[in-house]
């Protein structure tokens, strides 16, 4: 009976360790495509912590269903009284602690290896000062353009300020750090790609230096991922990762343009709100005036 | 001969229904109210939920506009939490404790009647703001400046204005409930319960209300403090004065990260008692299990920063913070397994409390693995402000803490009034509860890792497979409140008499009738035993008849 106990048990952590592994491998896609440099090692985290929690839970909830088919009562008397068992209990507390500082370790060397942020000005009240902003990429890097990102109710826009110009779309190079100066006219915003894996709130009257990699060449999708009011939902602007030709190509094309106000979805909306069932006559902040772009 | 009759001070208050619409200082009455009070603004906060979850079911803006979405979403954040969780589980530790620790009253039975009194005002002060003129509040349950303290309408009252006054005068109750059960706890225990033969229920409550105490001013003081910003035009913070609109974020989490810890505390103290119960063993570990809760209380003061991992933090806070959220993990993990070893080798009963509560400890044990994930900042700053963090928090929120709720509702329905309730139609709800709840919360961890933000009202066509999935879920969790308020309803009007202890539970508050009397016991009880003496010979009570 005890060698089938321990036949039995045997398999039982096989499956988990067997089931967790798999799980840990599906992880990677259960995340967008990752176009960033930053975006490999966040799948390498989640899929750790995957696998990790897939032993767990299936650890804890084998125990329970296992009690669960086994153990139910046939009759009204109570059951052995066990009320503890000292070793069990350091078990339970050591595991976890050694557990936890595993996966801090492994979350502080990623985050590290990540470097998305520029430092942050410590005091920012005072108005009249530059924001603080101290260059922390790597000095064999040759110096990169930096991009002003701001936003507003409810619009994004990119300025180039080596060429003044001015988009509605974000365009940037494959394999190249990416340097953005993230601001916001009003309230407060984030700045989110999901196949990037970053995310930066930008504060208002804050200048927040942001930095990245992008490695795949495609269009992706910049959400605002911080509530920012009535129509939160429409702020969203493409991102472009190009080859440095293409790149060239438009921002030469871009500055040839003439500015013109951009077309803006809160605007339209405000103007001819769509015809909802259910709908409020609540006053909202209108839209800001949209950005002047180069298209 | 005259016939008048002198009513003495000891003769018990009226009986009937009616007392319970009374201003009663009997914590018992008050428990009650508190719960009735409760699950109504519960059913409201599930309505909301529903509408959003309808207006979510395709891609496009079809059912509300957006405004109307931003105030559905920001009160049924706010309505769930300060008045479902919250004012629940006060009313479950209004009821219980006293009984539990072998008292006649709560320290300040005044008091205590007065903080319930708060929230009927609070709730209806919300409900009431749907219908200004400028509408309800639109900033989301965390009302985060600037977008807090924009005010479009130029109205002085407006529904920022209200929602303001409203988590103002709730946190003013919480306080003054808390300042009552802290004291009660701590003072009024009968003769021989000391601390460690105290139920976990009671640690929890303990653990939870000390929090309230201790964090809860911080949240109430930046209410106060963004009133005056929005009404009076200070600029505590408004960023384009003198203000600083982190500061804001810091004190509102520095609250509302514990506040998670208030409600989910007492969460853990219904399943310590539940499962012991219907394990007929037990609680496995009790000294590790009742101390791992202060240990909660305190970590967790030291973790809101977590919450701001994407704001304007250093990266020297994300990792302080990072290690101190991760450390929660251990005595969560602890009261985990010693549930788990306690049902082991026990003789399992599947009624309906039991089924919530293995039901809320298996979706606890998911959402705490998804914690841990959160805090890894590097993940977390992926996911941070997703549908993944909204799935995490309902898998705490909902699928743990509302269904030990339920699990206690049902536990104690017998002593509270003095009446069996329907097995089949309890079993049925939490069938119901369970699918919903998991049909509703789990796909939106999936959104979130592909990135769907939170408190979108219109969103990419690519997340519609999902999210249809969490729409059903969401309407079969509203139907599932349906069996359950059929059988409160029938069982409390005609359900079979209970006996005082039909559980063959232990615990002070099964020794006396069912419901108790006014002043809980005929004679107050001495104790001398450890909790949980299921399976030892010299059990408080014992009825073979019972479970």
């Amino acid at each position: 009976m005890r060698t089938f106990n321990i036949t039995l048990l045997a398999i039982f952590v096989g499956v988990i360790i067997l089931t967790s592994h798999a799980m840990g491998q599906q992880a990677y896609h259960w995340l967008p495509i990752a176009a960033a440099a930053e975006a490999e090692p966040v799948g390498h985290l989640f899929s750790f912590l995957v696998t990790l929690g897939t032993i767990v839970f299936l650890s804890v909830m084998g125990v329970l269903v296992y009690s669960i088919l086994f153990y139910r009562a046939s009759d009204t008397s109570d059951a052995p009284a066990i009320r503890g068992n000292l070793k069990l209990e350091i078990t339970w507390t050591v595991i976890p602690i050694l557990l936890v500082i595993w996966i801090a370790g492994y979350s502080y060397n990623i985050y590290q290896r990540m470097n998305i942020l520029g430092s942050l000005p410590l005091v920012h009240l005072h108005l009249l000062e530059s924001p603080a902003y101290a260059e922390t990429g790597s000095s064999n890097m040759q110096p990169t353009e930096q991009i002003e990102v701001i936003a507003k109710q409810w619009s994004w826009s990119f300025h180039y300020p080596s060429q003044n110009v001015t988009s509605t779309e974000l365009h940037i190079r494959v394999n190249r750090p990416v340097h953005l100066m993230l601001k916001s006219e009003d309230v407060v915003h984030g700045f989110y790609v999901p196949n990037f894996r970053i995310k930066q709130d930008i504060v208002p009257n804050q200048t927040i230096a942001f930095k990245f990699t992008p490695n795949r060449i495609g269009q992706y999708q910049l959400h605002d991922s911080q509530f920012s009011g009535t129509y939160f939902a429409l702020m969203e602007a493409n991102v472009f990762v190009d080859s440095p030709e293409r790149y060239n190509q438009w921002l030469a094309q871009a500055a040839t343009r003439p500015s013109v106000p951009a077309i803006n979805p809160a605007k339209s909306e405000h103007s001819q709100p769509p015809k909802t069932p259910l709908r409020s006559n609540w006053h909202t902040v209108p839209p800001a005036q949209p950005p002047v772009v180069n298209k | 001969m005259t016939n008048i009759s002198i009513k003495s001070a000891s003769e018990p208050e009226q009986t009937d229904w009616k007392r319970y619409f009374s201003f009663s200082t009997d914590h018992k009455v008050i428990g009650v109210q508190y719960l009735v009070t409760a699950f109504i603004f519960f059913l409201f906060g599930g309505l909301f939920a529903m509408i959003i979850r309808a207006e979510l079911l395709t891609p496009q803006l079809d059912v509300v506009n957006r405004s109307l979405y931003n105030g559905l979403f920001t009160m049924h954040g706010t309505i769930m939490i300060f008045l479902w969780i919250f004012p629940a589980n006060v009313g479950l530790a209004n009821y219980l404790v006293p009984l539990m620790i072998g008292a006649r009253e709560t320290a300040f039975p005044v008091l205590n009647a007065i903080a319930f009194w708060l929230i009927p005002v609070v709730g209806i002060l919300l409900l009431f703001s749907f219908f200004l003129p400028s509408g309800t509040a639109q900033a989301g349950w965390w009302s985060y400046p600037p977008v807090s303290i924009q005010n479009p309408s130029g109205h002085l009252i407006n529904g920022e204005f209200i929602w303001l006054l409203a988590v103002t005068i709730s946190g003013v109750s919480s306080i003054m409930g808390g300042v009552n059960l802290v004291t009660t706890i701590v003072r009024m225990r009968a003769p021989g319960m000391t601390f460690f033969r105290m139920p976990v229920y009671v640690w929890t409550t303990l653990s939870a209300q000390l929090l309230q105490l201790f964090c809860l001013p911080a949240l109430t003081g930046a209410a106060i403090l963004l009133l005056f910003d929005l009404s009076l035009g200070t600029d505590f913070f408004s960023p384009f004065k003198q203000g600083d609109p982190m500061i804001y974020q810091h004190l509102f989490w520095f609250y509302s990260h514990p506040a998670v810890y208030v409600m989910a505390l007492p969460a853990f103290g219904v399943f310590s008692e539940v499962i012991p119960a219907f394990a007929r063993k037990p609680l496995f570990g009790y000294k590790t299990v009742a101390v791992s809760s202060l240990l909660i209380s305190g970590i967790s003061t030291l973790v809101w920063a977590h919450h701001m991992f994407a704001s304007a933090t250093p990266n020297w806070m994300r990792m302080l913070f990072m290690a101190t959220s991760m450390l929660v993990a251990v005595p969560t993990g602890i009261k985990v397994f010693a549930w788990t070893a306690t049902v082991w080798r026990g003789k399992l009963h599947f009624k309906t409390p039991m089924l919530f509560a293995l039901g809320g400890v298996a979706m606890f044990l998911f959402a705490g693995i998804t914690g841990v994930m959160l805090a890894a900042v590097p993940f977390d700053i992926h996911v941070n402000n997703t549908h993944f963090v909204v799935g995490h928090f309902h898998y705490v929120v909902f699928n743990t803490v509302s269904m030990a709720i339920y699990a206690g509702i049902y536990y104690w329905f017998p002593k509270i009034t003095g009446r069996m309730y329907s097995e089949g139609w309890g079993k049925l709800h939490f069938w119901l509860t369970f699918i919903g709840a998991n049909l509703n919360f789990f796909p939106m961890h999936p959104l979130g890792l592909q990135g769907m933000v939170r408190r979108i009202a219109s969103y990419d066509p690519q997340y519609t497979g999902w999210n249809i999935v969490a729409s059903l879920g969401a309407f079969l969790l509203g139907m599932s409140t349906l069996p359950f308020i059929a059988n409160m309803v029938s069982s409390w009007l005609r359900g079979r008499k209970a006996p005082n202890n039909p559980w063959n539970a232990t615990g002070l508050e099964w020794t006396t009738s069912s419901p108790p009397p006014l002043e809980n016991f005929e004679e107050i009880p001495t104790v001398t035993l450890e909790p949980y003496s299921y399976g030892e010979s010299h059990r408080l009570t014992t009825d073979p008849s019972s479970i």
